[in-house]
């Protein structure tokens, strides 16, 4: 385990680093609502102090699932590639003869990708969409 | 089934049905004409799918959910116990026969009635899905009626985007796509207002709805 322990003492100090700007920031953001008054509405103030909310709300999400470790970074990915995915498609002009295809992607190539990743096959996770996907659901498409 | 499993798995199912469609669709609700409150209100919504009433009650917050009763027809909703347990338990649906000839059965009665018990309403003007490659079908008058019978009732225009490509006919299992519900500004109908400019204005602020691109939240 000697090769693991500089790389999860480098991880443990990165996130430190995060964990005190994102603290300095907190640390302003307060600042500035208490000089203003904290039932004042103000936008960019406002603005500012979600922002730094969601940060520390990333931080947790990925620091999380590094914690878990291999499995936890996976399903972290998966997901937000579903949601990017879905962001994706709603934007896309698609027919309705699309939808069996849309369903694949989601349902059958999405949890593949992740799954081929989790298992390492490099090989395969490197063609599955550009190959296999993109031969395979216009096909569907069409049918 | 005893009173209490009743209430548990019909609250359970809404939920479940519920974070479902938040699930999928990933629902953003716009209060653009007017807010949540708890105004008497009929909501009037373009109908493309099964979820329409799923994703409007699913933007709602709680307390307006418990006070708002979708209208379905009874001729496709009041068939097998599954049906009847979602329309009636779940979602505490006015059923009304769609089918009623002149002088049998009483939609707009039973409608009024829900009314006057002090629920809000979700009605689809079109009357039944829209599966046509036509943004809005013609609206039905029942919503005519209704208004003149109880006029001091808000009526609120809403549009559901997307969801027609989400679930189309046809199909069983749904595609996550991002959808939209947007709540316009309330009308009411005119003392004097006609059947056919009534139902024009609602159309025009219906489709209105579904163009706006960037609104101004408030």
């Amino acid at each position: 385990m000697t090769s693991a322990d500089p790389l999860r003492n480098q991880t443990l100090m990165l996130f430190a680093g995060l964990g005190v700007v994102l603290l300095v920031a907190s640390g302003i953001g307060l600042a500035l609502k208490w000089r203003i008054g904290f039932g004042t509405p103000h936008a960019t103030i406002d603005n500012l102090n979600a922002r730094i909310k969601s940060w520390w709300l990333l931080i947790a999400v990925i620091g999380g699932a590094i914690a878990i470790g291999k499995t936890g970074t996976v399903v972290l990915f998966g997901f937000a590639s579903m949601l990017a995915l879905r962001e994706f498609v709603t934007i896309s002009p698609t027919r309705r003869g699309d939808h069996k295809a849309l369903l694949m992607a989601f349902a059958v190539v999405l949890p593949a990708q992740y799954l081929l990743v989790w298992i390492e096959w490099y090989g395969m996770f490197t063609i599955l969409i550009p190959v296999y996907a993109f031969l395979f659901l216009p096909i569907i498409s069409a049918l | 089934m005893a009173a209490w499993t009743r209430v548990v798995s019909s609250r359970a199912t809404g939920l479940g049905i519920s974070a479902f469609a938040r699930l999928v669709t990933g629902v953003q609700p716009r209060w653009i004409g007017c807010g949540p409150s708890l105004t008497q209100r009929i909501y009037l919504a373009n109908h493309t799918s099964h979820g329409d009433f799923v994703l409007i009650w699913s933007s709602m917050p709680p307390t307006l959910r418990a006070r708002t009763r979708p209208v379905a027809g009874s001729d496709y909703w009041d068939r097998g116990r599954m049906r009847r347990f979602i329309i009636q338990d779940v979602f505490n649906a006015v059923l009304i026969d769609r089918e009623a000839g002149a002088g049998q059965g009483d939609p707009i009665g039973a409608m009024r009635a829900a009314l006057d018990e002090g629920s809000s309403l979700i009605l689809f003007p079109e009357g039944t899905r829209n599966t046509t490659d036509e943004v809005l079908l013609p609206l039905k008058s029942g919503i005519y009626h209704l208004a003149r019978q109880r006029p001091d009732v808000e009526l609120v225009p809403v549009w559901i985007e997307n969801l027609n490509r989400v679930l189309p006919k046809g199909e069983v299992i749904p595609v996550p796509l991002l959808c939209r519900v947007s709540f316009g500004a309330p009308m009411r109908l005119g003392e004097s207002q006609s059947k056919a400019d009534f139902l024009d204005a609602l159309r025009t602020a219906m489709l209105s709805l579904g163009r706006s691109i960037d609104p101004v939240e408030p």
